[in-house]
């Protein structure tokens, strides 16, 4: 067993599982990690079951020293990681840190939220189920809160080998790209009839800007008023992330991991859990667009996503990382640094 | 559609069943029912249900089970509605102690209603509180059924923290604060009992769709309870009773 002690905590960064399924009903938020996708690959990068849980960084990244060797991961937005503050660390490839080794991230270059993941998971209590962070009701993750400056992380043994773990990574096609403008997909309803046609129509033709007010509860968006029929409120009902909420000021609100379980607004769509990870990457001044798509499309859509996820693990199978070399290159008498992996096919 | 309800997506993982879209105990019954008649089918891809006043959203697992399937489903359990109306629900008797230090506001709420503080505690205890739903903070009761003549506004200024276990007034509805949290409610006692204990097997006491009926205690019993709260060994008192007939009127 080693630990992880916060030199430097980032924004805000909490440790995250995929969410804490079956208290919806007490008034429990899920909670989880808002970026699922980035979220499970970095746990498959250091041989974790998908669901372990990992450390959620949020626009500006800390600074981790390690108490013994481990592997590690880092995915999702490139907050230009750094080994013992010097040479760059590759993402989305698994990581032999040595013991002492530090870890140092910067700000979001494109996205907004990183993952470290560490292999054998970290060692936090489950709380109803999971480990996932609910800082709002103090529980889970490391004492309920947010991880801060000196706090030590254990991380459990790991049961995999180093020869199984060692130069895993994913293939460039299958690295999200972090747009500052995405098309989000969505489902509509249920309580589209309560908008006008207008309204409706609004919906899908602009584009909505986020404002200052993103957290993992939602992301509030500012663009053309969407118009109600009559009322912006309903009969309070159940929400789960996704849902576009449009409250009587007429502007849309995403209702991401930690919204509440429950809510009194109309509801105009859903977006799809294909792209919620897209949402989870976007910050103040990034810029959506709604395209509509139905239950079944959205379905296809998660299971190509799957499909992915499948090509990623038969990835590590056949195709390892060697180590990084560092070439100088000369073409028409400019020259470059370039860092060249070698890949290795395996048997 | 057949016996006034809709089947809507709400989203790609969840599904929402609406009924009539007031609050009512005959429509939150219908919620009741179906949330049970699903959590005991037991199938695949089904992971939660979340009661509201009026409707049901279940969440589901896409890659285990379609939204066409869930809705045949959904349909099947509907069919066999009428049948199951007799189904029992449980009354949580929550012990109270009303006014002193744990009911701040109680000789508000009496003042302004012209009563005295023993008819408002008589009349809090009178009835039984229906669960609507759970929600706002963890193990927040909505509870309908509060009789008109006790209804107070909510405090113009609203306190920074309330206890967990206190039970207020705020217009015509009545509750119990789960945890610790600033709230506006007019404050006429506090139990004893933990309806939200992240240490317990089941953290969250009550469940949406039974009801509470509160019973006035002395401050020495309130204490005998709290020990016993705090030891893990009282066990909240219950009483099965048949749904929708809970021998009051608060339609």
């Amino acid at each position: 067993m080693t630990s992880i002690r916060v030199m430097n905590p980032g924004m805000y960064t909490t440790v995250q599982d995929l969410g804490r399924t079956g208290y919806q009903q007490y008034g429990m938020p899920i909670s989880g990690s808002m970026d699922h996708f980035a979220h499970r690959v970095a746990n498959l990068l250091v041989g974790n079951a998908q669901n372990e849980a990992v450390l959620e960084m949020t626009i500006m990244g800390g600074t981790y020293s390690f108490e013994e060797d481990v592997f590690v991961a880092i995915t999702g937005a490139d907050m230009n990681p750094k080994l013992n503050g010097k040479r760059q660390i590759g993402m989305w490839r698994s990581v032999y840190l040595k013991k002492g080794d530090q870890i140092t991230f910067g700000a979001a270059k494109e996205g907004c939220r990183s993952y470290l993941a560490a292999a054998g998971g970290f060692d936090v209590p489950l709380v109803m189920g999971s480990k996932s962070t609910y800082a709002r009701g103090k529980l889970g993750g490391l004492n309920g809160r947010q991880i801060n400056k000196a706090d030590l992380l254990s991380i459990n043994q790991s049961g995999k080998s180093q020869e199984d773990l060692i130069g895993r990574f994913v293939h460039a096609r299958n690295i999200p790209v972090y747009e500052k403008e995405v098309v989000l997909r969505v489902v509509l309803g249920p309580q589209e009839d309560l908008f006008t046609r207008k309204g409706i129509a609004d919906f899908f033709s602009s584009a909505y800007g986020v404002s200052k007010d993103f957290d993992r509860m939602g992301y509030r968006l500012e663009g053309k008023v969407i118009e109600h029929d009559s009322s912006a409120d309903i009969i309070s009902d159940g929400i789960v992330k996704g849902a576009v909420q449009v409250p009587g000021h007429g502007n849309p609100i995403i209702m991401l991991a930690d919204c509440q379980t429950t809510g009194g607004y109309t509801k105009i769509a859903h977006v799809i859990t294909t792209d919620l990870w897209k949402v989870a990457q976007l910050k103040t001044g990034d810029s959506i667009r709604f395209k509509a798509v139905d239950v079944s499309e959205a379905h296809e859509i998660l299971k190509m996503q799957e499909q992915t996820i499948i090509e990623i693990i038969e990835g590590f199978h056949c195709k390892r990382l060697k180590e990084d070399k560092d070439l100088r290159l000369s073409i028409n008498n400019k020259s470059f640094e370039i860092k060249v992996n070698e890949v290795k096919i395996c048997e | 559609m057949e016996n006034n309800f809709y089947v809507k997506p709400a989203g790609d993982c969840a599904i929402a069943v609406e009924f009539k879209n007031e609050i009512s105990e005959e429509v939150n019954n219908r919620v009741a029912i179906l949330k049970a008649s699903i959590e005991n089918a037991q199938f695949a891809g089904m992971l939660e249900c979340i009661p509201t006043y009026r409707s049901l959203t279940v969440r589901y697992d896409p890659c285990e089970i379609s939204f066409d399937e869930l809705r045949k489903r959904i349909n099947e359990f509907m069919e066999k509605e009428g049948s199951s109306t007799e189904s029992l629900a449980m009354v949580y008797i929550v012990p109270v102690c009303y006014g002193g230090e744990f009911g701040p506001d109680l000789d508000n709420v009496s003042s302004i209603n012209g009563m005295s503080e023993e008819e408002v505690i008589n009349t809090h205890v009178s009835v039984d509180y229906r669960i609507y739903m759970l929600g706002f903070t963890p193990g927040f009761p909505y509870l309908g059924g509060m009789n008109e003549s006790i209804a107070t506004p909510r405090l113009k200024q609203p306190r920074t923290k309330i206890y967990a276990g206190s039970v207020g007034i705020a217009g015509k509805q009545t509750g119990i604060y789960p945890i610790d949290s600033p709230g506006g409610w007019q404050i006429i006692g506090r139990t004893p009992l933990k309806l939200f204990d992240i240490d317990r097997k089941d953290p969250i006491l009550l469940e949406a769709g039974n009801y509470i009926r509160f019973k006035a205690i002395d401050h020495e019993e309130y204490q005998r309870i709290l020990e016993a709260v705090e030891e893990g060994k009282y066990e909240c008192e219950k009483e099965t009773i048949t749904r929708g007939g809970a021998g009051n009127d608060f339609h």
